[in-house]
């Protein structure tokens, strides 16, 4: 009974809203007034931090290691320019639509990830993105190939909000999307079910003595964890009218990986902060040294591995240590 | 038909020295090192600067990008490497794909990001009929070049004293280090032999898969399935599997243009879903 009450007080402590998050939002939305000219560069931050946070739900909750998690993405924003261009031009049907899309792909593809180890792991997701890579630069007819997918036009958000010449509805709507579904996120992992999957990721054997059964929570995030992705892509082939046979290209996988890293998995804020940080250097370097950003991406990625994930992304909560110590020598 | 069939067993033979390396780090060591084609890179492109700046015979450049970039794998190894062979996988991950990224744009910056060209010596171009069979002088000579290292790299390993320590060190590093094994030396090496293989087979195929910045990638998934498809336990499995892998898809690419590589990754993924550790596993491996 005792500790049935703590886990509920962990869950409701871990589900209260800190003053940082809300703040995050506030200068989200902010954003909009303050910073008209940036809007599309930031349509790519939030796009990007949606892909980071469906990630970050396989990786940093389910300990998931993905080489290939831009399959999704690639298909989600495939399965949303199809749509438009076909058939329903409205953003958000092409949104639940490329979610469902790219769910049910992951929904199949997630007895790959059940069996063997990190290395099979690695293997069949890398093997699954290159697949699609290859069928989506092979079926001409329906992808449009190595030339991309063009020829959609959207049409206003919910037959309401027309997409305007400067990105401000695209921005609008993709940060709503973002919000709703990160707070989706949230209750999922502050759950019950959410715990479960860190007991799994911590020890899988043990977790399923405890009666909790590792195969069908990691089904079920997997999904979620590729509708989320699906939805990123097709929040970037609305915003951008194009799909271009890139989304499936292997440097997606590992940019996702990167970003997820510089802002620390397994609190889904780190794919916010590393797609805000992560975009912002990109576009630096790539005006710094136009064609070898890519060195300098490397080395930062090497860079954090040897100084250690940890010691990286866990200045939060050290600083947090660390203030609270001070504070308390300050009581005392 | 058979033509194709010894198309196929050269670029076969040639990816099973690429990739052993790769089984050798991947296999024994539990290291995921994704940045192996870009060892292979390093020797063809120490070949070309080799051959069309300098002049250097096409026979002495093979020993010239092995003894490079093993050097080069072995200052890696002593530098970076070493410190993350007890690392997560993750961590290996994101280390050795930020290696491919530098790589890439290094080989960029330095030679360009056109293909290069090599020319080979007259004795190995063309090609000769024997009883029907187009043989490619080049492609022969490869099959001869990789097949007299995949024997000897056999032997090595299971013959001779440095092998059995390597397998000693790999299957219980402690243990190995009480028997006096200098452990950290027997991994430099292996992965110094690892990594002039792989520039030796840079240097050979220079010609035969194309060489741009882009190799480290674009070869990545083939000796990946090369070493997971052929399981890690000895070099017999990823021999094998890269002879399968390169006849498969030379026909492959002949008969069934259309398909593409579709087929080699169904394959992969279908081996990897009925035999997650490879199709040949000794029992109780790691």
């Amino acid at each position: 009974m005792s500790h049935q009450m703590e886990a509920l007080a962990l869950l409701n402590a871990k589900r209260r809203w800190r003053v940082w998050e809300i703040a995050l939002w506030l200068v989200a939305i902010a954003a909009i007034f303050l910073l008209p000219s940036q809007l599309l560069i930031l349509t790519e931050i939030v796009i990007l931090a949606l892909f980071a946070v469906s990630l970050d739900l396989i990786l940093g909750y389910a300990g998931i290691v993905s080489l290939g998690h831009t399959a999704f993405f690639g298909l989600g924003a495939y399965a949303a320019g199809i749509l438009a261009r076909d058939y329903v031009t409205e953003p958000v049907t092409g949104l639940l639509f490329a979610g469902l899309v790219s769910g049910l792909f992951g929904l199949a593809t997630s007895f790959l990830v059940l069996r063997g180890s990190d290395l099979t792991r690695l293997m069949t997701t890398f093997g699954v993105a290159m697949l699609l890579a290859e069928v989506g630069n092979q079926a001409a007819w329906l992808t449009g190939g190595a030339d991309g997918l063009s020829g959609m036009s959207m049409g206003p958000i919910l037959g309401l909000f027309e997409f305007d010449l400067w990105g401000r509805t695209g921005y609008v709507y993709c940060l709503v999307v973002l919000i709703a579904l990160t707070y989706i996120a949230r209750r999922i992992v502050n759950s019950p079910f959410g715990l479960s999957l860190m007991a799994i990721k911590r020890n899988p054997r043990r977790a399923a003595m405890l009666g909790i059964s590792p195969k069908r929570r990691i089904v079920v995030v997997y999904a979620i964890s590729a509708a989320y992705a699906g939805m990123a892509g097709a929040l970037l082939a609305q915003t951008t009218n194009f799909v271009s046979p890139d989304v499936l290209a292997f440097h997606r996988s590992a940019d996702v990986l990167l970003v997820l890293v510089i802002g620390g998995a397994g609190y889904l804020y780190g794919g916010i902060f590393g797609a805000i940080i992560f975009t912002l250097l990109r576009d630096w370097l790539s005006v710094a040294t136009p064609q070898y950003w890519m060195f300098w991406i490397g080395l930062i990625l090497v860079a954090i591995v040897m100084i250690g994930r940890e010691r990286l992304t866990g200045w939060p909560a050290l600083l947090a240590a660390r203030l609270k110590g001070k504070t308390e020598e300050a009581a005392k | 038909m058979l033509t194709i069939l010894f198309d196929g067993i050269a670029y076969g033979m040639l990816l099973f020295v690429l990739a052993c390396g790769l089984s050798i780090t991947l296999g024994l060591m539990n290291f995921v090192n994704l940045a192996h084609g870009a060892f292979a890179m390093a020797g063809g492109y120490v070949t070309v600067i080799l051959m069309n700046r300098y002049g250097v015979s096409f026979y002495l450049c093979l020993p010239a990008a092995f003894v490079a970039t093993a050097l080069i794998g072995a200052a890696l190894e002593v530098t970076l490497y070493r410190r993350l062979y007890r690392a997560s996988h993750l961590d290996q991950v994101l280390f050795s794909i930020g290696l491919v990224f530098m790589a890439i744009a290094a080989a960029d910056y330095f030679m360009g990001g056109q293909q290069q060209l090599i020319n080979l010596p007259d004795e190995l171009r063309g090609r000769f009929d024997v009883f029907g069979i187009g043989i490619g002088r080049s492609r022969l000579f490869v099959i001869v070049i990789c097949a007299i290292l995949a024997v000897a790299l056999q032997l090595a390993l299971t013959r001779t004293r440095f092998g059995s320590q390597l397998r000693a060190a790999v299957d219980d590093g402690r243990v190995a280090r009480g028997l006096g094994i200098n452990v950290s030396t027997i991994f430099v090496l292996t992965f110094a032999l690892g990594s002039g293989l792989a520039g030796l087979g840079g240097a050979l195929g220079a010609d035969m898969l194309g060489l741009d910045p882009n190799f480290p990638l674009k070869f990545l998934i083939y000796f990946m399935i090369v070493v997971t498809v052929g399981g890690t336990s000895s070099i017999t499995g990823p021999f094998i599997a890269a002879l399968l892998l390169g006849i498969a898809d030379v026909a492959g690419k002949y008969y069934l243009p259309q398909a593409g590589a579709f087929i080699i990754y169904a394959v992969m993924i279908l081996v990897l879903i009925l035999r997650p550790n490879g199709l040949f596993t000794r029992e109780g491996g790691r």
